[in-house]
């Protein structure tokens, strides 16, 4: 699970950018599913087909990045954010685009960290002028992080965390369920950091009976660190609501009741802010009970996103024992 | 001429009426079918000479403005503002009230009796009126309702070098824009939808493609849309420039665009020698947005004549830019109804 871990998030894909992502994900899948196939939006739909009703779990494969939106006649590249970035974690930071050009982001040198903002920060790819630069990257160009993903023991850092871990999740589970009572829908989802977007058409084309995301949740248990309840180490985290979602509740007791009785570590997760792509299924058609697994990830939304491989097998075991079942009888 | 009569009409955003009736006549004898739905989309049909593909082109009807909210015991309105508007701007402006277009000043306070205190902030939304005139709340409220819309008083004409300035050109300019092309010898089957309540939150757009049978394979909104270049701007923080062409969007804080539709454009605009920029900045969200992530989502961008000071009661636009929107936009279409559109 560490190697596909560190080969899926060191895999270039800001939002609108997943295609690298979808041909790992694709040769991972080859085999353990019935069909696969890639929608208008991008979104990567492994289907293995079942008897029963639907059910669609959904990972988003798209990272937090930034686009290129002026060339400075020094060869400098101005850039706006995708997705939500703190501007102060940004200096010193590498950035690769997908030609494999690399740079490095730095701010106006008279700047004071907690003034910063994109007006005044920009990358170098060591361009000598303009005429350089454009030969390099062009206006509209996405980058994203440059960064080794590394383990120390069962902790591992990198970035893109947020949601690469989820599909980790999916992957491992699709590999390991080879039937089932349910017809299952696995998505890999694009465009969620920019707003739950890949999953609202998605689940429009499914039109799943039950909706489950995966995705990262910030932790509690740093030094003076937000009063959290999910911890770094203790289990899958069962989402009560954010602020896309409020859990519905026979999908919340059903996440629950698997865990129990397959012994697997859980804590419940009540998060303020934040969204999943729960937030846009259960909204679709005439509504989809839907809810959200969480993977606990300290620093989310920065370049070194960490979790625990026990809670990501943890949330692999829950993935398995919630497809084991038939959901007709949740849902009735 | 036929930004004059658009823009010099009133379509607050859900009391687009006198807009839709306009863009009705202006469009009745170009198109095969004709609708308004629920919500007062205006959706018309040109079938074409082929199948596909099926393009979708959008602009909004409505425009930023104001609504009157009470009437006081002096004959002095009470508003709010629909859509966003900076309050700065509204200060002794001239408006046009309700369907008879009453018309009134946005009151203000003289120099003479501000405090100095009082000089140096913006005076907030909930200090301004609206005077008509009227002596009394009787003699108001035969001239006005509570409800009824405000937009500014302002003039469409000609100035400068090919440019002209006038109010609504967000997004008046996309509407003819659309009727322009509907006037064009295009092949493919187009529908032109006139949207509503876009600045208030894209909620036409919301709906407009839900239902169209046959199903667009993808989308173009159209938008007259910041241009920054104007003093106290760093270069890098110019969104569009006047005067540079159509401005396409990658990226707004509602769409990411489709890059096959970008390509296309782009390649278009280099092989006719037709000027383009991108549109630099990612804030603002457009009925683009919504269009695309209907149903099982369709490919979509926006294209747009840059303007500036927009949001306010004038703004100036390049009649080379709108004329190049156009043209771009009638190219781009026989482009692929030659060559067809792959998602």
């Amino acid at each position: 699970m560490k190697d596909l871990i560190k080969r899926i998030t060191e895999v270039f894909g800001p939002s609108g950018q997943e295609s690298k992502v979808v041909e790992l994900i694709k040769a991972e899948l080859e085999g353990h599913v019935d069909e696969m196939y890639v929608d208008i939006m991008g979104n990567l739909i492994a289907h293995k087909k079942g008897p029963g009703k639907k059910i669609m779990f959904s990972a988003h494969m798209d990272e937090i990045g930034f686009m290129v939106t002026h060339i400075e006649k020094e060869g400098y590249l101005r850039f706006t954010n995708i997705g939500g970035h703190r501007p102060w974690t940004l200096k010193g930071l590498r950035v690769i685009f997908d030609n494999g050009v690399i740079g490095n982001i730095d701010c106006h040198s008279d700047t004071k960290p907690n003034e910063l903002n994109y007006d005044k920060l920009f990358i170098d790819i060591g361009a000598k002028d303009k005429a350089e630069a454009e030969s390099m990257v062009k206006i509209g160009d996405s980058c994203g992080f440059y960064n080794s993903t590394l383990a120390n023991g069962q902790r591992m850092i990198g970035n893109s965390m947020d949601d690469r871990i989820g599909c980790v999740i999916l992957i491992e589970a699709a590999q390991q369920v080879k039937s089932s009572p349910n017809d299952i829908y696995y998505v890999f989802s694009v465009q969620e950091e920019v707003g739950l977007r890949g999953a609202k058409t998605s689940a429009y084309r499914i039109h799943p009976d039950m909706g489950v995301a995966l995705d990262v949740t910030p932790t509690g248990d740093t030094p003076e660190g937000a009063k959290l309840n999910v911890k770094l180490g203790d289990g899958t985290a069962i989402k009560v609501k954010d602020a896309s979602v409020i859990a519905h509740p026979l999908v919340k007791n059903f996440m629950i009741d698997v865990a129990e009785k397959n012994n697997i570590k859980y804590q419940l997760e009540v998060l303020t802010a934040g969204g999943t792509d729960a937030g846009a299924i259960h909204l679709t058609k005439e509504g989809i009970p839907s809810g959200t697994i969480s993977i606990p990830c300290r620093y989310v939304h920065s370049p070194s996103e960490m979790v625990d491989l026990n809670d990501v097998k943890a949330c692999v075991e829950l993935v398995k024992g919630m497809v084991a079942i038939d959901i007709a009888q949740i849902l009735d | 001429m036929l930004l004059k009569r658009l823009t010099e009409a009133a379509g607050l955003p859900g009391i687009e009426d006198e807009v839709r009736n306009l863009i009705r006549e202006e469009v009745k004898d170009l198109v095969d079918e004709m609708r308004t739905d629920a919500l007062g989309n205006l959706i018309t049909f040109k079938k074409g000479k082929i199948d596909g593909p099926v393009v979708m082109l959008a602009a909004h009807m409505d425009e930023i403005g104001l609504m009157i909210t009470y009437i006081k015991d002096n004959g002095l309105l009470n508003f709010k503002p629909l859509g966003g508007i900076d309050p700065r701007v509204l200060v002794a402006k001239k408006v046009l009230i309700g369907p008879d277009r009453v018309p009134g000043v946005i009151g203000s306070k003289p120099i003479h009796l501000q405090k100095s205190s009082e000089r140096k902030d913006a005076i907030p939304l909930s200090s301004l009126y609206i005077d008509i005139g009227a002596k009394d709340e009787d003699q108001a409220k035969e001239l006005v309702k509570i409800g009824d819309g405000v937009v500014f008083d302002t003039k469409f004409s000609e100035i400068g070098e090919g440019c002209v300035k006038g109010k609504a050109f967000d997004d008046r300019v996309g509407c003819a824009v659309l009727i322009e092309l509907l006037k064009r010898d295009i092949t493919l089957p187009l529908y032109a939808v006139f949207t509503v309540q876009e600045e208030v939150g894209l909620r036409g757009a919301s709906v407009a493609a839900y239902d169209l049978d046959p199903a667009p394979d993808l989308a173009l909104a159209f938008e007259g849309t910041t241009a920054s270049d104007v003093p106290g701007m760093k270069e890098h923080h110019y969104s569009t420039s006047l005067g540079n062409g159509p401005a396409i969007s990658l990226m707004d804080s509602s769409l990411i665009a489709n890059k096959q539709i970008v390509q296309g454009i782009v390649e278009v605009a280099e092989e006719n020698g037709i000027n383009y920029q991108f549109r630099r900045t990612n804030f603002g969200g457009t009925d683009a947005g919504r269009i695309s992530l209907t149903k099982e989502g369709i490919p979509a961008t926006v294209i747009s004549a840059p303007c500036r000071y927009i949001h306010s009661p004038i703004s100036m636009m390049n009649l080379n830019d709108y004329n190049s929107v156009i043209d771009l936009t009638e190219k781009y279409l026989q482009k692929i109804a030659k060559g067809g559109f792959s998602k």
